[in-house]
């Protein structure tokens, strides 16, 4: 079978690659698009550890296929930094310890900023439930939903002081 | 000691690694590529037991797209007759069986061969290709179906009290005569147990991408939790001299003890050699489940017995663990540590290894130690309900403390048992109180920790700043805790310094990250590496100054003039040394490389409340605080972490995970969503409280804190529900249908 030809737009860049139909959209990021920030650990969409938005949507890219970009904007975790300043989140994640092995990380962090971005005053529920899709084995969770809580919190207080 | 007034240690500083880690730039076992890679698939055995009578790789190898087959023919044999040959606690007679099947498959997903292919999908392709003529035999996956007097037996040259059997080893522990002691008891308890074997559960699964020269020069990309291991384990497999591989540590996603063991590297070896090409293979999470890992399931009977004052008087263990297709279950772990918490005179435990037709086991946290821990704080919780006493206090009157000696041997030194249990007790958690459905338990634990082999080199940079370089893979934030005691030690900003794992050929040998090893064993060599690079500046400042070595100290990151001179010159930073070195004797650093002594064990004392839901059967944790004696935390969020990691393991343990198997005796279950890990909305925030008695034999007195957190959860949930409901479950996991028919039960009596 002939590949397809996909146009679509990762992290703001425009992007084009050719797919088998059945490639999943995690491979072709790890794969020829070469961001491998986003991994594997299930491929069934049970661990989060693939996490990314398809036009701010969250989704697990190994239940995505790749085809499926065509026309979209897909946000990895490669593009949650600008340049050398880090996003909020990746900042408090790192001040928490938020982290331990860090295969989690990426997906928990794109799972945070989409929830962030729906809901910014988020109860510790609401961020449990939220990221109840993610998978981390080594923290048991608390650091992270802390950090979330916090970054949550520091973000509401920058949008007033801007505002003010 | 030199802790009084630290700079550093004690900072939750920014791991070096951290920003690598939150932007998707580590790179993990499966993130690298290389120019040629093709792929490698494995063939695994669809059947629990069957001999193999032939395999045919003819149909696969003519595959277009196929590079190289390999089965056990292509891997070293450790012939069974000849002996144990053995790498740290593995047998290699073992290993190499285990790799690839020989004579028999003995769990399904064993493996068979293995194809190496320019495709993934062309090396599953020939996979199906490969004809294997099996002889199916009868199996066995429970303990108690391998330990029927007409159970399949997997190594048949293999006799038990002079007969073939299943049970691969006993060993026992023992302290005075548990006879003449429970003849003293007036009160005595005895319960039964059971486990269910449980995965490590890291998230990255097992990967590797492996190149071989044609001068037989290997390098390994790959992630353990020793690259020293992959290497050793992989030339024993290969017959490849260890000189000839590199093994370097990618970024690892969760090891927990189930990343000590090879399973893909010796194969991709051989397929690179064989094909002439980079060779890639990264495991499936059902390939992860089905034939990595686990721990063992058990069956335990604890009896203990005690004055009516509450002192214990004896107490005896016995532990069946289940070792999978290959002997090796953590015994050791469930009868040295049981009873080790409390001052027992008359102690018996012994442990049987019992081989069945699943997966090899592999370490996981604190190997074995969880598993006695549940069975004898279980039984402590009774026995202290039987005495009306408070659990707490029923630990406190018998626990360990310096000079008591352990029924498996040590005489323990300065122990801080004890104030874990006092500061538990004056916690607020323990006192608050519970609604209805609600219940509240307590447990303790201990592990041993491990010291062992580790070497670091220290490097200052030419601009005056620090790489240090260690052996050991960073798992949990090891790095961290290296930066803080390297800039403590030098006086030097923490930013200054680079912290690096070596691979095997650039780093002296270093043992497993396991045991709790790595920062206890990491601190002493870096320490002393830091002495010998701070006594060369002194010298050189001393040369520099032309006064005496001893008459120049060392302080905030500076050479200084010291009495008599003190005051005479300005002082040499670390930056003025660096750049005059070259005129001053040369390039500055030191590596040392030591056996280290004196890891001294962890105590942990955890309390847990639940809550039932008795409609649905579901227990949730709603409430737990964790206390260890951890010895000096010197990142305390990352020492925070490995309590928190242990706790969350714990519970899913004792609530939920377990392999299920079908009739045909495959696991059911090889995934996330029906392998029931804790996700984030199952748990409550996870308190900690980190008890400091320094390790007298350290020099930072540092102790290993990784694995404790572990060994108390299951008996403080199980502790837990039974204060909520009044009824106790003697075997694991507390799952919601184990529950919700435990709770019925008495309904339908009443019914009928």
């Amino acid at each position: 079978m002939a590949k397809l030809h996909v146009t679509t737009s990762v992290n703001g860049e425009p992007v084009e690659f050719l797919c088998e139909p059945y490639e999943t959209m995690l491979d072709a990021l790890r794969g020829q698009l070469g961001l491998t920030g986003s991994k594997e650990g299930c491929s069934s969409g049970d661990c989060g550890a693939c996490s990314i938005t398809l036009d701010d949507r969250l989704v697990c890219s190994c239940l995505m296929l790749a085809a499926e970009a065509e026309g979209h904007e897909i946000g990895t975790i490669e593009g949650m930094a600008s340049g050398e300043t880090l996003h909020p989140l990746q900042q408090k994640f790192l001040e928490h310890a938020a982290l331990q092995c860090g295969i989690c990380t990426s997906g928990m962090l794109v799972a945070s900023a989409a929830l962030l971005k729906k809901s910014p005053d988020p109860s510790e529920e609401e961020v449990r439930f939220w990221l109840a899709g993610n998978l981390c084995r080594c923290t048991g969770y608390d650091k992270i939903v802390r950090a979330v809580m916090e970054t949550a919190a520091e973000m509401r207080q920058g949008i007033q002081e801007a505002a003010q | 000691m030199n802790v009084v007034d630290n700079k550093w240690i004690g900072q939750r500083t920014i791991r070096p690694d951290g920003v690598d880690k939150v932007t998707g730039r580590a790179a993990f076992a499966a993130d690298t590529t290389m120019p040629g890679m093709i792929w490698g698939k494995v063939l695994r055995s669809p059947h629990p037991h069957a001999r193999i009578k032939s395999i045919d790789t003819a149909k696969a190898e003519a595959l277009p797209g196929v590079k190289a087959v390999v089965t056990a023919r292509d891997v070293v044999d450790f012939t069974i007759p000849k002996g144990a040959v053995m790498l740290g606690i593995q047998d290699m007679r073992w290993m190499c069986r285990n790799v690839l099947a020989r004579e028999k498959a003995l769990f399904p997903g064993h493996p068979i061969a293995a194809v190496a292919a320019t495709t993934e999908a062309i090396a599953a392709e020939a996979c199906k290709l490969i004809e294997v003529d099996y002889e199916v035999l009868p199996w066995a996956i429970e303990i108690d179906d391998a330990l029927k007097a007409d159970a399949p037996v997997l190594h048949e040259w293999h006799k038990f009290d002079g007969k073939p059997s299943n049970i691969m080893a006993r060993i026992e522990v023992k302290k005075g005569d548990i006879a003449q002691g429970f003849k003293d008891a007036e009160v005595v308890i005895e319960r039964s147990f059971t486990t269910r074997p449980v995965h490590q559960g890291y998230i990255e699964p097992h990967a590797c991408l492996i190149s071989v020269a044609a001068d037989g020069k290997t390098t390994i990309w790959s992630s353990s939790q020793g690259q020293f291991m992959v290497r050793a384990m992989t030339s024993m497999l290969t017959g490849i001299p260890q000189s000839d591989i590199r093994a370097i540590p990618a970024e690892i996603g969760g090891g927990f003890g189930g990343k000590t063991i090879v399973y893909l590297e010796p194969l991709a070896t051989l397929l690179a050699k064989k094909s002439g090409r980079p060779v890639k293979m990264v495991m499936t999470r059902e390939e992860v489940m089905r034939a990595t890992g686990p721990t063992s399931g058990s069956k335990s009977t604890v009896k203990i017995g005690a004055r009516k004052d509450g002192t214990i008087v004896a107490a005896h263990g016995s532990f069946y663990l289940q070792a999978g297709a290959f002997p090796g279950s953590p015994i050791r772990g469930a009868v040295g540590c049981s009873f080790a918490p409390y001052d027992i005179p008359h102690v018996l435990s012994e442990g049987f290894d019992v081989c069945s037709n699943r997966s090899k086991v592999a370490a996981y946290r604190a190997p074995g130690a969880p598993i006695g821990a549940y069975a004898v704080e279980c039984v402590l919780d009774e026995l202290a309900e039987a005495l009306k006493m408070d659990p707490l206090e029923l630990r406190l009157k018998n626990a360990a403390k310096q000079g008591t000696k352990a029924a498996h041997g040590p005489v323990f030194p300065r122990i801080g048992y004890i104030e874990t249990l006092e500061a538990a007790k004056t916690h607020p958690h323990y006192s608050a109180p519970l609604g209805k459905l609600q219940g509240r338990g307590v447990a303790s634990g201990f592990w041993f920790n491990a010291g062992g082999e580790s070497s670091a080199q220290l490097n200052i940079t030419e601009d005056g700043n620090v790489v240090v370089t260690t052996g050991h893979p960073d798992i949990g934030g090891s790095r961290a805790g290296i930066a803080n005691i390297c800039a403590e030690l030098l006086g030097i900003d923490y930013k200054r310094i680079s912290v690096i794992i070596g691979d095997t050929q650039t780093i002296g040998f270093s043992n497993l990250t396991g045991g709790s090893r790595v920062l206890f064993a990491s601190a002493m060599v870096v320490t002393q590496a830091a002495d010998k690079v701070i006594s060369t500046l002194r010298e050189r400042a001393a040369k520099i100054w032309d006064i005496d070595p001893d008459a120049v100290k060392w302080e905030n990151g500076a050479a200084h003039p010291a009495s008599p001179n003190a005051g005479q010159f300005e002082p040499l930073t670390l930056a003025d040394l660096a750049e005059k070195a070259p005129s001053q004797g040369g390039p500055i650093g030191a590596s040392v490389q030591l056996n280290t002594q004196g890891a001294e064990g962890g105590f942990g004392t955890h309390i847990c409340d639940v809550e039932v839901d008795a409609d649905l059967g579901i227990v949730r944790v709603i409430r737990y605080t964790a206390v260890q004696d951890v010895g000096r935390a010197v990142h305390p969020s990352y020492v925070e972490g490995q309590l928190q990691g242990g706790v969350a393991q714990g519970i899913g343990w004792a609530l939920n995970e377990e392999y299920i198997y079908n009739k045909d005796g495959k696991v059911d279950n090889p995934g996330f969503l029906d392998y029931r890990m804790p996700v984030c909305s199952d748990l409550p925030m996870l308190d900690t409280v980190l008890v400091e008695v320094p390790n007298p034999k350290h020099p930072q007195g540092i102790k290993g804190v990784g694995e404790v957190p572990l060994v108390p959860v299951m008996a403080a949930v199980a502790n837990a529900v039974h204060n909520a409901l009044g009824r106790r479950f003697y075997s694991l996991p507390m799952s919601p249908p184990k529950v919700s028919a435990e709770l019925d039960a008495p309904v339908q009596l009443a019914a009928e």
